[in-house]
């Protein structure tokens, strides 16, 4: 019979989300938990997404400076990297930072408690542990990645409003407005909705590494290390619908 | 713990008691591996049965089947009156009130104090009576087994031993019906392990549990069985009392006891 593994695992993932479904919108409710998940994944990633975001918006402004400045379109710099940020650099570059950071502590974290069986002695304790662990995580990173984004955007076009400072000068109030103009709510409603779709991929991927993780100590740093892996490519793949579907709704 | 004198002796057998735990025929493999094929026993109310067997044999499988972590291939479980498997998650979750388990690698949660740990079961089963009265419980729990001074510590911050009553005070806050200790002494020194044993005793007369106790601890063995069942192949190979296996003939069941 034919069976690849890559087939398998897509199985497996998509069974895990089928069960994600069924069982997170039946009470009992964990709102404690999921509110102190919102708490830790948004406060962990904070500092990276900062930094990343700020470095993105200096980068892209001084790197396209000589170019722009070639066809004598300087002026335009702000609309162009306001237009990169919002539509593109800032969710993916956030979303695989996130990967990075979330995806893996998610992993490794229900990993150890899977290997340590500590998952059972929650079940033995009355506590449903897939809703307990997993519903809260996966709802927490889907809300937080939008919000994450959000502000990297912001550090983002900041640092390239600093960027264009270096030379020449230009007043806040005119680069926010050489943005504006240059934006629709279709450069930023999809962009902003694919990123619940990045952040829920990173949740459920860590999850569900984490809670099936093999026995041993190996099988933690594995489920951690496939965690990032495997959302990293979701989130490419999601990436790539996301521009293919906006297409075909006319909204590029 | 400190309250603790020596060991009581069993107590005298009376007229038989309820019968609270009943597996019948249990079977259950992983692919090849038939780790248990056949295997019956009772346990009955204020009891505690040891059941005794090689590394590999099973037994936490067999526990893990009562607790419903596992799920036998074959066979029936019958924990107060309640067929398990015909338990829905409420139900069981319910049931699990009445059940204690004390895992073998202690399952304590890393990210949370010692209190912390115990509030978890506390919290997480909703038992009307016990409400507000956390905090003198955890405190009694703790003391129970002679570590009220470590709520505020981390478990990763405790020496094996205390771990391992840290765990079993996890599993006695609850109060439970049926307690199931998977290897409670192994990896203590004989003193901790004999002062557990003790508690293990203390618990059964004072709340009048039934206790299914893992482990290959003879001396533990002694102190706690009111009767010791041998599990080997899969099947439960020979039962009595800890003197009746300790004269048997077959040197499967005689070999324990040396
Ligand atoms: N989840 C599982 N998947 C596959 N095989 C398992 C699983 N759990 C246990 N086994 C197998 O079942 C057998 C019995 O394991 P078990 O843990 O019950 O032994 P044990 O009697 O408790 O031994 P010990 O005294 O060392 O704790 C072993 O061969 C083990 O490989
Ligand atoms: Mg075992």
């Amino acid at each position: 019979m034919f069976k690849s593994p890559f087939l398998a695992e897509t199985g497996a993932i998509a069974q895990f989300t089928g069960r994600f479904f069924r069982e997170g919108f039946r009470p009992r409710y964990e709102v404690r938990e999921f509110l102190y998940q919102c708490f830790v994944v948004g406060y962990q990633s904070l500092p990276m997404v900062g930094i990343t975001g700020f470095i993105m918006g200096l980068v892209l402004t001084l790197q396209s400076r000589p170019t722009m400045a070639q066809f004598g379109a300087e002026s335009w710099i702000p609309t162009m990297v306001g237009l990169t940020i919002i539509r593109e650099m800032g969710p993916i570059i956030t979303a695989l930072i996130f990967a990075g950071k979330i995806g893996s502590s998610i992993g490794a974290e229900l990993g150890s408690m899977r290997v340590t069986e500590q998952i059972d002695a929650m079940e033995v304790s009355g506590t449903n542990p897939f809703k307990y662990l997993v519903v809260t995580r996966v709802l927490a990173t889907t809300l937080m990645l939008p919000l994450l984004t959000v502000l990297a955007d912001a550090i983002g076009l900041y640092a390239s409003y600093v960027g264009i400072n270096t030379r020449g000068v230009t007043t806040l109030a005119l680069f926010i407005n050489n943005i504006l103009s240059g934006l629709t709510f279709a450069d930023v409603l999809p962009a902003f909705f694919k990123t619940f779709f990045f952040g829920f991929a990173v949740g459920i991927v860590g999850c569900y590494k984490g809670y099936y993780a093999n026995k041993g100590t190996a099988g933690v740093g594995a489920a951690a290390n496939s965690a990032v892996v495997v959302s990293s490519l979701l989130i490419f793949i999601i990436d790539l619908l996301a521009v293919q579907i906006t297409g075909l709704l006319g909204l590029n | 713990m400190k309250t603790l004198t020596a060991p009581a002796p069993p107590p005298a057998p009376t007229g038989p008691a309820e019968v609270v735990l009943t597996l019948e025929h249990i079977a259950k493999s992983f692919g090849d591996n038939h780790v248990l094929r056949d295997f019956s026993l009772d346990l009955h109310r204020g009891e505690n049965v040891v059941v005794l067997g090689k590394s590999g044999s099973g037994k936490s499988v067999l526990v893990k089947c009562i607790i419903g972590l596992l799920r036998p291939d074959a066979g029936r479980i019958t924990v107060l009156g309640q067929d398990i498997s015909t338990l829905d998650h409420e139900a069981m979750d319910q049931l699990r009130a009445k059940l204690g388990f004390l895992f073998q690698s202690n399952a304590l949660y890393d990210s949370m104090t010692v209190r912390e740990n115990l509030l978890f079961p506390l919290r997480r089963q909703w038992l009307a009576d016990r409400r507000g009265k956390e905090k003198e419980l955890v405190q009694q729990a703790l003391e129970d087994v002679g570590l009220g001074d470590t709520a505020e510590k981390m478990p990763a911050e405790l020496s094996g031993g205390q771990r391992k009553r840290i765990a079993l005070a996890r599993t006695l806050i609850l109060q439970p019906e049926i307690i199931l200790y998977d290897e409670p002494t192994t990896g203590l020194d004989p003193i901790t392990a004999r002062e557990i044993s003790g508690l293990i005793r203390e618990v059964q007369q004072k709340y009048q549990t039934a206790a299914f106790i893992i482990s290959h601890d003879m001396d533990s063995v002694r102190l706690v069985a009111d009767r010791v069942a041998l599990l080997a192949d899969g099947r439960c190979y020979a039962q009595g009392t800890y003197a009746e296996l300790a004269k048997h003939e077959d040197p499967r069941v005689h070999d324990f006891f040396i």
